[in-house]
């Protein structure tokens, strides 16, 4: 009934075997390819997942909403285009990466779009994904299989996980082909790697948001809940941190006769607090993505600026900047992982 | 084929300072159906989840296929079925698509998980349905398919949670008789949880009754009502025609006391009473020939002679008054 490899499986070997499984060409590799088509069931689970993502509604009219908006910021970006390039601009290089970032005023750019949209995109596809499970009484049925109780929410990050960077990818080449056309030159190795880079960290910034709700749909019978206390989540950071930020670091304000130190040392202070929210270690981690001449993100004092060349900085040297900013979102996805991990394995499944 | 399936020893499982299940001793044989009958919160549902591994004990500890679920629950969920009360299903996939995920999940490649869905969704009497989104299937619809699910795992247990809950009484019917021949063709033990007397006693070889987290007894339904009902385990109804009454008495009555009196030879008579126009008699063993005989002898017309045998409602409601009781 069971192979001895599965009977002797440990921890370890299991979780390789789920690996590999993710990822068909590397269990393609590892299989020997006489068995007919036997599918992991963390596979199953999570071709299950994804067509349900598909089909649904509810990504149908996020998608649409998400290339709706991005077609009008790259009408915009296009339309502006010849504008935008000035002949003093250190960026005036990276011509392509415009496309990106550049607006008249009246709609925002693509990558302002993105980091407004992501959360929402994250929090709709995550809030019902183990709640609904429950109410539809399925959760029972599906974990009395001899399956592991993580496989299940582990395929349900992934599934959403996929669809989205599926989408954004699409979406980021779609504007690169865009641009091409009408532009008509083409990206260098550089910009392209930059706005691969680019898209990746927006999916790990939609996967922060699309954790959070997966951790409220883990916590909240109802769905209607778990989604509100996302988007309160998501308004709270996106409006309100700042301004209590502002209210708290204000009477810390160091007067106009202080130093260049104590300035420095209050605006980091203040910077320090304002990156706990993911919202603002994606813009910034962006921003230095898709602009090559931001060379600091903090405050620099003027010992620092002096005698600098303003130039842009090499894609290594971009990436090494926002690193700390990655780190920040990888760990804040990952916590909210493990919180709802932690919340879901122990509990009692009961039918009702 | 008398080995345990599933053994349960002094299992407790405590909320808090709510005992659920209080050190459980139950033990399942092979092939056999057994019904865990009991009132709504008696910890059946409890005691099920612990099976699964769905949730931990809090003491003692749990056999399934010789497997402790606690520790390794995948192994025993490769084995046992499990039809959760109240099932559910995906309501946008169809029945088939249901099956065939449960099917893939349980290690099926897709051509089989395929065949094995058609063939159960006949069995259960679905196949019109096959290709319906489960989101429109009646209740009893469900059921069936819930069973369906179960079954295509190929189980040695399978454990139903209140199955027969909302369904109309020939749908209960026809679902017991399927589980019933399951069962047999199939040499496959079926654990049952019930608070519906009647039908655990259609079905079931065996049976355990539980309140308040214990089991109070265990047995067929004839050893529990001979442990119950120790002093008269056996009523015979009696009716006597009414002219024999005239005539043995000269009046219209007949008394318990005649009665008592023409029985009083035969040893196991215990009791004599009379119910409307019927006499009961309680005796200790199985006297009825004997009774019959002695009444035609005296020259007593009998209309109509039956021996009474106690259902499952009567050890039902006679357990859970004490039960009740000891609270």
């Amino acid at each position: 009934m069971n192979k001895p490899e599965n009977r002797l499986a440990t921890f370890l070997g299991l979780r390789k075997e789920a690996i590999a499984n993710i990822f068909p060409f590397i269990s393609r590799l590892s299989q020997n390819g006489n068995e007919e088509n036997v599918l992991h069931p963390f596979r199953v689970i999570l071709n299950k997942e994804i067509s349900d993502h598909v089909r649904s509604w509810r990504f149908i009219i996020l998608i649409l909403l998400i290339s709706l908006t991005c077609l009008g910021s790259i009408y915009t970006a296009l339309a502006n285009f010849s504008k935008a390039a000035g002949p003093n601009d250190p960026d005036g290089a990276f011509f392509f990466l415009k496309l990106f970032t550049i607006t008249d005023g009246t709609l925002p750019s693509f990558v302002v779009f993105i980091s407004f949209l992501g959360p929402l995109l994250g929090i709709s596809l995550g809030f019902d994904a183990v709640n609904s499970e429950y109410n539809h009484r399925t959760l029972s049925r599906i974990l009395s299989q001899p399956i592991y109780r993580d496989y299940l929410l582990n395929a349900k990050f992934l599934a959403a996980l996929t669809v989205i960077s599926v989408m954004f990818f699409a979406l980021g080449f779609l504007v690169m082909g865009f641009g091409l056309v009408t532009i008509g030159i083409p990206p260098t190795v550089e910009e392209f790697l930059r706005i691969l880079t680019f898209v990746a960290l927006s999916i790990l910034y939609v996967a922060f948001w699309l954790n959070l709700s997966i951790l409220f749909s883990v916590q909240f019978r109802q769905p209607a809940t778990s989604a509100l206390s996302g988007i309160a989540v998501w308004i709270f950071f996106s409006i309100f941190y700042g301004m209590i930020v502002n209210l708290i670091t204000r009477p810390f304000a160091p007067s106009e006769m202080a130093g260049e130190h104590q300035v420095i040392a209050f605006e980091s202070f203040k910077l320090g607090l304002l990156r706990v929210m993911p919202n603002q270690l994606f813009s910034e981690a962006t921003t230095t993505l898709l602009m090559p001449s931001v060379r600091s993100l903090g405050p620099l004092s003027m010992e620092q600026v002096y005698g600098t060349i303003p130039g842009p900085l090499s894609f290594g040297q971009s990436l090494l900047l926002v690193w700390p900013q990655v780190t920040g979102l990888l760990a804040a996805t990952l916590l909210c992982f493990a919180l709802s991990y932690f919340s879901f394995m122990r509990r009692e499944i009961r039918s009702r | 084929m008398a080995e345990n399936i599933i053994e349960l020893v002094d299992l407790t499982k405590k909320y808090g300072s709510f005992k659920a299940v209080n050190q459980l001793n139950l033990a399942i044989r092979e092939s056999e159906i057994f019904g865990l009958l009991g009132p709504n919160g008696a910890g059946k549902s409890t005691t099920i989840l612990m099976m699964l591994g769905l949730t931990d004990p809090t003491s003692g500890s749990v056999t399934v296929c010789g497997i402790n679920p606690t520790n390794n629950p995948i192994e025993v969920k490769r084995r046992v079925g499990y039809l959760p009360e109240d099932v559910g299903f995906y309501y946008n996939r169809t029945g088939a698509e249901n099956l065939i995920y449960t099917a893939q999940l349980n290690g099926f490649s897709e051509k089989l998980a395929r065949q094995s869905a058609e063939q159960l969704l006949a069995r259960v009497g679905l196949t019109e349905a096959t290709g319906k989104k489960t989101g429109k299937y009646s209740r009893g619809m469900l059921q069936r398919l819930g069973l369906a699910d179960v079954l295509i795992k190929n189980p040695e247990v399978i454990i139903l949670d209140e199955p027969t809950l909302g369904i109309d009484p020939t749908g209960v019917r026809e679902f017991l008789d399927l589980i019933v021949a399951l069962s047999r063709e199939e040499g496959i033990t079926v654990l049952f949880s019930s608070h519906d007397l009647h039908h655990v006693q259609q079905v079931c070889d065996r049976v355990g009754l539980f309140v308040g987290g214990k089991l109070l007894a265990e047995g067929d339904i004839q050893s529990l009502s001979r442990k119950l009902f120790a002093k008269s385990p056996y009523i015979i109804e009696v009716k006597l025609s009414e002219k024999e009454e005239e005539k043995a008495d000269g009046e219209l009555k007949f008394t318990t006391a005649r009665l008592q009196e023409v029985l009083r030879n035969i040893k196991g008579v215990n009791e004599v009473t009379k119910v409307n126009d019927l006499f009961e008699i309680g005796c200790s063993s199985d006297d009825t020939v004997e009774i019959a005989r002695v009444l035609v002898d005296a020259g007593i017309g009998i209309y109509h002679l039956n021996k009474k045998e106690y259902g499952l409602a009567d050890i039902y409601y006679r357990y859970f008054e004490g039960g009740i009781g000891h609270e």
